[in-house]
């Protein structure tokens, strides 16, 4: 039982970076692949201010706007150097790895024995794991509220209409390239304050620790919109959630099946591979049809 | 004579620079458009009228020459500013609009074309019932989809949408680029007809590229025919209505 309460606190802690990547992928309707970068880089921002001292609530913060700025990093060389956008994002992606090994001053850092967001008073009198479900409930519930009153306003409407039909939105005098800046940007900071989230959760941040959030994050998108199917912006966001969360137990079920946490991003790739895959190969195969005959028989 | 709004004036777009493929697609092209012209554009293919249109809407910068608009110098103003005073109606029904969103955020973000973009809300709700009287004389059940992504309407509903889109906030100038070519004849008449109610209704001053002679002697109160990135042709007023399908032939075979 705490094994599944530690997924689902796992999943809605990490379900932030699956919001900040929908940003990008869904929204804007780009892969950018900073995000590898800039989640190792919210972690170390985190741990070091921590280990410097800082209040755990603004360390987060801060990882959250250098996220922002690595993000708007990549926005620029996309939209003004005209550099391909998954190039941008390998590009600082790659030099984000130097960065965190500056901020950290060394591979990894622990926060043994310091303050975390989770290690509160009332955080630590909740029985195991639930201060994880806590803190990540709260922390996403923020998130989400406010991305629902942003993409309702005149300025979340242009950005939606940006990436649905970037023609139409210059022909009606929306400035694209800003609406990509601010996007690539903010999602970023939100991947950054998601790494800062869980670099607390496991109680150390590691320069290698961004390896496959990106299939992760794509991950939680994916599974929330093959289970939900066709949804108003809103809910996908929630479907996001969802998925993040669901994403977390079947890893858990994997591990039971006697699997090595070794194994995990093989596992992930393998099971995205298959979820992405899978409208192809229902419309080449007939699933659908072929699963109504087997229910009719039955 | 009514008020000059628009001109190109000695305007060349030369394409292939410097390599023995060089053309001139615009050539040294001078065009006065006047406030509440209706204007007509024929042309073969690669005479010219795209490469016009893309001037005037600025996705093109000329070679040479000077764009002019309300005796300001536009020449190197870029495509988002001008959509304070210019709109644009494409061939292509996917073009005009944004598909996963619905036809009335569409109408809205098309009310707010030209503006800025605030972070306020867009207070769509109480808009609703103008959108509908307004998608009601299009004719074509919009109405009762206002709430429908444009994704899932038909080719024609969502052409009729990027017209409206187009002239729900008047335009200075408004462009459309062959926008009823797309679609199947009947529709084509209905917004062609709704075309020519709304430029006549709000006096909008508007170039159409047309393939139809006879859409191009019907409609407005001028006509252009565009040849090897020249106006060939440029007839209006009492001579325009006189013109006829078997006159604009015989010129159309002259210059081939």
């Amino acid at each position: 039982m705490s094994l599944i309460i530690s997924a689902i606190g796992q999943g809605l802690l990490w379900s932030v970076i699956g919001i900040g990547l929908y940003l990008t992928f869904r929204i804007l309707d780009f892969p950018d692949m900073t995000v590898e970068g800039t989640f190792p880089m919210g972690a170390a921002t985190a741990v070091t201010a921590i280990a410097h001292g800082v209040n755990p609530v603004l360390a987060t913060i801060l990882a959250f706007l250098v996220g922002c700025v690595a993000g708007l990093v990549t926005g620029l060389l996309y939209t003004k150097a005209k550099i391909p956008v998954l190039l941008a994002g390998i590009l600082v992606m790659t030099a984000s790895y130097s960065i965190d090994l500056r901020i950290m001053g060394k591979p990894n850092q622990s926060l043994l024995g310091l303050p975390t967001l989770l290690s509160g008073k009332f955080l630590q009198s909740l029985p195991p794991y639930f201060d994880g479900v806590f803190v990540g409930f709260v922390v996403i519930t923020v998130v989400t509220l406010i991305l629902i009153y942003f993409l309702q306003t005149d300025l979340g409407q242009a950005f939606i209409a940006t990436g649905d039909n970037e023609n139409m939105a210059e022909s009606l005098g929306i400035n694209t390239d800003n609406m990509k800046i601010m996007g690539v940007s903010v999602s970023n900071g939100l991947i950054a304050l998601g790494g800062a989230l869980v670099a607390q959760n496991n109680g150390y941040s590691d320069v290698n620790m961004g390896i496959g959030i990106i299939v992760v994050a794509l991950a939680s998108i994916i599974i929330g919109e093959v289970i939900f199917g066709d949804l108003t912006m809103n809910q996908r966001l929630v479907a996001v959630i969802v998925g993040s969360i669901l994403y977390r137990l079947v890893l858990l079920l994997v591990l039971q099946l006697g699997f090595n946490a070794n194994d995990l991003n093989l596992i992930s790739s393998i099971l995205l591979a298959i979820f992405m895959g899978l409208p192809a190969f229902e419309s080449r195969f007939h699933l659908k049809h072929v699963l109504k005959r087997g229910l009719k028989n039955d | 004579m009514t008020k000059t709004i628009f001109q190109l004036k000695d305007v060349v777009k030369t394409v292939n620079e410097d390599t023995p493929e060089e053309l001139n697609i615009l050539d040294h092209v001078d065009l006065d458009i006047h406030e509440g012209d209706f204007i007509t554009i024929l042309g073969s293919n690669g005479a010219g009228k795209s490469t016009l249109f893309n001037t005037i809407g600025g996705n093109l910068r000329p070679t040479s020459g000077q764009v002019i608009y309300k005796d300001k110098d536009i020449t190197n103003m870029s495509v988002v500013k001008r959509t304070s005073f210019l709109s644009r109606v494409f061939q292509d029904p996917k073009l005009g609009t944004a598909p996963r969103m619905t036809v009335a955020e569409n109408l809205l973000l098309a009310e707010k074309r030209g503006g800025h973009h605030h972070l306020v809300p867009r207070k769509l709700k109480g808009e609703m019932k103008r959108f509908k009287n307004i998608t009601a004389k299009m004719n074509n059940n919009l109405d009762h989809r206002l709430n429908t992504a444009t994704g899932s309407l038909s080719g024609g509903q969502r052409q009729a949408l990027s017209f409206l889109m187009a002239t729900i906030k008047k335009p200075g100038i408004l462009l459309l680029d062959e926008h009823t070519a797309a679609l199947d004849p009947k529709t084509s008449q209905n917004l062609m007809d709704i075309t020519d109610e709304t430029i006549k209704e709000q006096n909008l001053t508007c170039l159409m590229i047309t393939h139809h002679l006879e859409d191009a002697l019907k409609y407005g109160n001028r006509l252009l025919v565009l040849h090897q990135g020249k106006i060939s042709y440029d007839i209006s007023g009492e001579d325009k209505k006189k013109l006829t399908k078997e006159e604009l032939l015989t010129f159309f075979n002259d210059i081939q």
